[in-house]
């Protein structure tokens, strides 16, 4: 299991460096200068343009701009300076904190509701709460997040101010749980869904009848032979979608001034910061391999029969 | 392991992987007699490496000039006693002896002079280096060949006296000098800054009525709090204010409504019939200087001829796209000063900026008509534009005849960049907000030497050197006057309509004013219930 960590984790080196490039590429292939469009309307002087396109190395050749930023990254552990002047290092820092707590939140919201759903509908296929579950799930799957979102915000907000309605102020966790839970009602929906059909099915299959032949205790039978087995998709599904929350939630973090990963990349992209867009691309590409792998040494401990190597 | 033990395991790890998660800390709230603002993230809080109006509605409480601006846009002496000229190109400015900035370090002229010479300094690469053009020695801290170092760091036209005289000498007479010293750029710096300005932007400190309470705290917010030391005239009548930065105008409006914020100085333009329903009292309306223009490339020479020009003017109906797009709020063209500045007249432009399309086909027709496509340029940045574009597109269809009318929404950051290569093929949404509220600020840079639209007129550049020249502010506004007739009669750019601001408070707060000016809401005046 080791070496196919190991191996797995060395297989991200390529990755990463092709991800860079291909980011770097793009970010400049944007049209527009980026050291005239920071100034907006008010008149600059050329020598002005000059030092800050020099100080940033935007006179050079593309490829000599990436090898210096890698340089810079490798032999420094520097992601560079936007062109403000300000660390993207430290302007990374406080974003991702920002997004590691709403992605949690919202990742641990549809981990245990939606598992806890899945498992009601699914022992109670046919009835009234498959189909409420089933229902429910359709319509916020359907309904777009920025509706969920306004809607939620208003409603809990600020007609009933339950919850706070924008801003980070009143810290995690109590800040992170209606962005949370609405960022978090789409997977939800994905993780109760999975876990209701998969549960469903394995409960039909022979093993389960066996268990119960042997006079084992319902809830052993749903819960150790049941459910383990049905959680392997579930579990897939989870693991990808903590990789995407963890990239930011544009959308959401928007609607309630979340200062996150998600808003900085899409500024920076609108101002050609190239140094930011893929200094944050690139930790995402990292959280993603990493999550991913996490996931496939997981399969292992829910099902005996998968061996790696 | 058992099967429960193995499940237990897997959440264990996922858990595990997922805790990286930090707390942090809530502000305090209510009662302690400060405000919070809804604001937008400023670039920088340094005076001088900033043009942005969300830097300056900070800094403007931070730092006070040598000049301050009266609530309808005159400058009177804020950290000086005097400020006097007698030929308008060399300056005398008595600085108010005793005053203290934030860390008790005095003010002294050496604090202005550093503070320019710094920002002017190319090398610096400061945002707002060309507002220091006017002084003597510009060009050789910003030598033509950009490769070269420049030979001083030194601005010659500044000369320190003594602690508490500065001379100034300007490269030509510029009446115009002390609105330019209200300009937030011109505040002066502590010996502090200079020992690391990096550290300086993110904890500023100003010789104003409040001080920074803990560092900027990016994109999240900005705290400042009444300076006790403080000896001017701006005395707050609260303690403190926080800059709460919002990435979205709809959010930081919601957030007034459930009375989370108690000031947002600019409510989204779509939420304002719901906001003065909603509000009441404490909906507030306020005057900007912010106007908008259609302007023309007089390098191609179907928009040279000023028949032309005019023609196009009088066949837009201004109030028409008012009402059809700004809910009828903004206030239409009648000039190209906006009212909120000084030297505006009502109806200067007369018939020309008129909706008059039988007058309009006349002139049109003298001028000789127009052939091939009409290209109209604007940016992406207000989805308004492109919807008052379409009904400019479609009066001069209608009026004039024009029907091969192309739109060229360009990216926002592009859009700038694109203009000042002369990129555009088509007439373009220009716009211009006082950086001071001086009939010269609108005129010589739109319209002066080297100007965007390519227009040349000896006469329009005469006037406005005669006026720099004046020797008393009435004779200075006369003669801009007379050049704003000359440029609306050529009509290189035609005025559409000037800005309307839309604010909002809490029950909360009082006394809320907001000025068109850069100095944005008047922080110090604002009052909050126990």
């Amino acid at each position: 299991m080791w070496r196919y960590a190991l191996r797995r984790l060395l297989q991200a080196v390529p990755v990463f460096i092709g991800t860079t490039l291909l980011i770097y590429l793009l970010v400049f292939a944007l049209p527009g200068d980026p050291i005239q469009a920071m100034a907006g309307d008010k008149p600059v002087p050329d020598s002005v343009l000059h030092t800050l396109r020099e100080r940033y190395n935007l006179n050079d050749p593309l490829l000599e701009q990436y090898g210096k930023y890698m340089w810079g990254l490798l032999a420094h552990g520097d992601l560079g300076e936007n062109y403000d002047g300000q660390k993207v290092s430290a302007m990374l820092t406080g974003r991702w904190q920002v997004t590691a707590k709403l992605a949690v939140t919202a990742w641990a919201f549809e981990l245990v509701f939606g598992i806890a759903l899945g498992v009601w509908a699914g022992l109670r296929r046919g009835k009234l709460a498959d189909t409420l579950v089933l229902g429910g799930t359709t319509l916020l799957i359907a309904v777009p997040v920025f509706v969920v979102g306004y809607t939620a915000q208003i409603l809990l907000g600020v007609k009933w101010p339950i919850f706070p309605s924008a801003g980070v102020d009143d810290g995690w966790p109590y800040s992170y749980l209606l962005p949370g839970m609405v960022l978090g009602s789409f997977g939800l929906s994905y993780v109760a869904r999975l876990t209701r059909t998969s549960l469903a099915e394995n409960l039909r299959a022979d093993y389960v009848r066996t268990a119960r032949a042997k006079g084992l205790s319902r809830t052993r039978v749903v819960v150790r032979h049941g459910l383990r087995n049905s959680l392997i998709p579930v579990v897939t599904y989870l693991g990808v979608d903590f990789g995407s929350l963890m990239g930011g939630a544009i959308v959401t973090e928007g609607i309630f001034n979340l200062p996150g990963v998600g808003q900085q990349v899409f500024q920076s992209i609108q101002l050609k910061e190239g140094p930011v867009v893929v200094g944050a691309v690139t930790l995402l590409v990292l959280i993603f391999i990493l999550v991913n792998l996490v996931v496939d040494l997981l399969y292992g401990l829910l099902d005996p029969r998968i061996r790696y190597d | 392991m058992t099967g429960l033990g193995r499940t237990a395991a897997a959440a264990a790890v996922l858990l595990a992987v997922t805790t990286g998660a930090t707390a942090c800390g809530g502000g305090g709230k209510s009662g302690d007699g400060t405000f919070t603002m809804g604001h937008s993230e400023p670039d920088h809080l340094t005076p001088g490496n900033t043009t942005s109006s969300y830097s300056f509605d900070v800094i403007t409480n931070l730092f006070d000039n040598i000049e301050g601006l009266t609530k309808d846009g005159k400058p009177y002496p804020l950290a000086a006693q005097s400020v006097d000229t007698a030929d308008q190109k060399t300056w005398t400015i008595k600085l108010q002896p005793g005053r203290k900035f934030h860390n008790g370090e005095p003010v002294t002229a050496s604090s202005f002079a550093d503070a320019w010479n710094w920002a002017a300094y190319g090398p610096n690469a400061t945002q707002a280096n060309e507002y220091f053009q006017h002084l003597q020695g510009y060009a050789d801290l910003n030598p033509e060949d950009t490769n070269a170092k420049p030979k001083t760091d030194k601005l010659s036209g500044l000369q320190v006296e003594n602690d508490t005289t500065l001379k100034v000498t300007l490269d030509g007479p510029f009446s115009q000098f002390p609105y330019l010293l209200t300009y937030p750029a011109y505040a002066p710096l502590p010996k502090a800054a200079f020992k690391d300005m990096k550290a300086f932007d993110d904890h500023p400190i100003g010789n104003g009525p409040y001080e920074m309470d803990g560092n900027w705290q990016h994109n999240v917010q900005i705290k400042a709090k009444a300076f006790e030391g403080y000896q001017g005239q701006r005395k707050p009548h609260n303690k403190g204010i926080t800059w709460k930065s919002y990435s979205s105008a709809d959010t930081a409006y919601t957030d007034l409504r459930a009375g989370r914020i108690d000031v947002l100085q600019t409510i989204p333009a779509a939420k304002v019939p719901e906001a003065k329903r909603l509000l009441g009292d404490r909906f507030i309306a306020h005057k900007k200087s912010t106007i908008d223009y259609l302007a023309f490339p007089l390098w191609d020479s179907r928009y040279a001829n000023p028949k032309f020009r005019q023609a196009i003017s009088m066949a837009i109906d201004r109030q028409g796209i008012n009402k059809a797009v700004y809910n009828g709020d903004y206030i239409v063209a009648d000039s190209i000063l906006p009212p909120a500045v000084q030297g505006h007249r009502d109806n200067a432009c007369g018939e020309l900026c008129a909706f008059n399309p039988a007058k309009a086909k006349q002139l049109f027709q003298e001028a000789g008509g127009f052939k091939g496509t009409m290209e109209l340029y604007f940016s992406n940045a207000q989805p308004t534009y492109y919807q008052w574009m379409q009904i400019v597109a479609n009066s001069l269809k209608q009026n004039l005849g024009i029907t091969d009318v192309q739109f060229r929404q360009i990216p926002a950051s592009d859009y700038f960049s694109l203009l000042r290569k002369r990129g555009e093929k088509g007439p373009y949404r220009q716009n211009w907000e006082a950086d001071y509220p001086s009939p010269q600020n609108y005129l010589e840079n739109m319209y002066g030497p080297g100007n965007r639209m390519g227009w040349d007129s000896k006469p329009f550049n005469d006037l406005i050197g005669k006026a720099n020249g004046a020797a008393d502010q009435a004779e200075a506004v006369k003669f801009y006057n007379q050049a704003e007739d000359v440029a609306l009669q050529e009509m290189p750019q035609i005025p559409l309509w000037t800005w309307a601001g839309q604010a909002g408070r809490s029950s909360k707060v009082d006394n809320v004013t907001v000025t068109p000016y850069a100095l944005g809401l008047l922080v110090d005046e604002v009052t909050v219930k126990k």
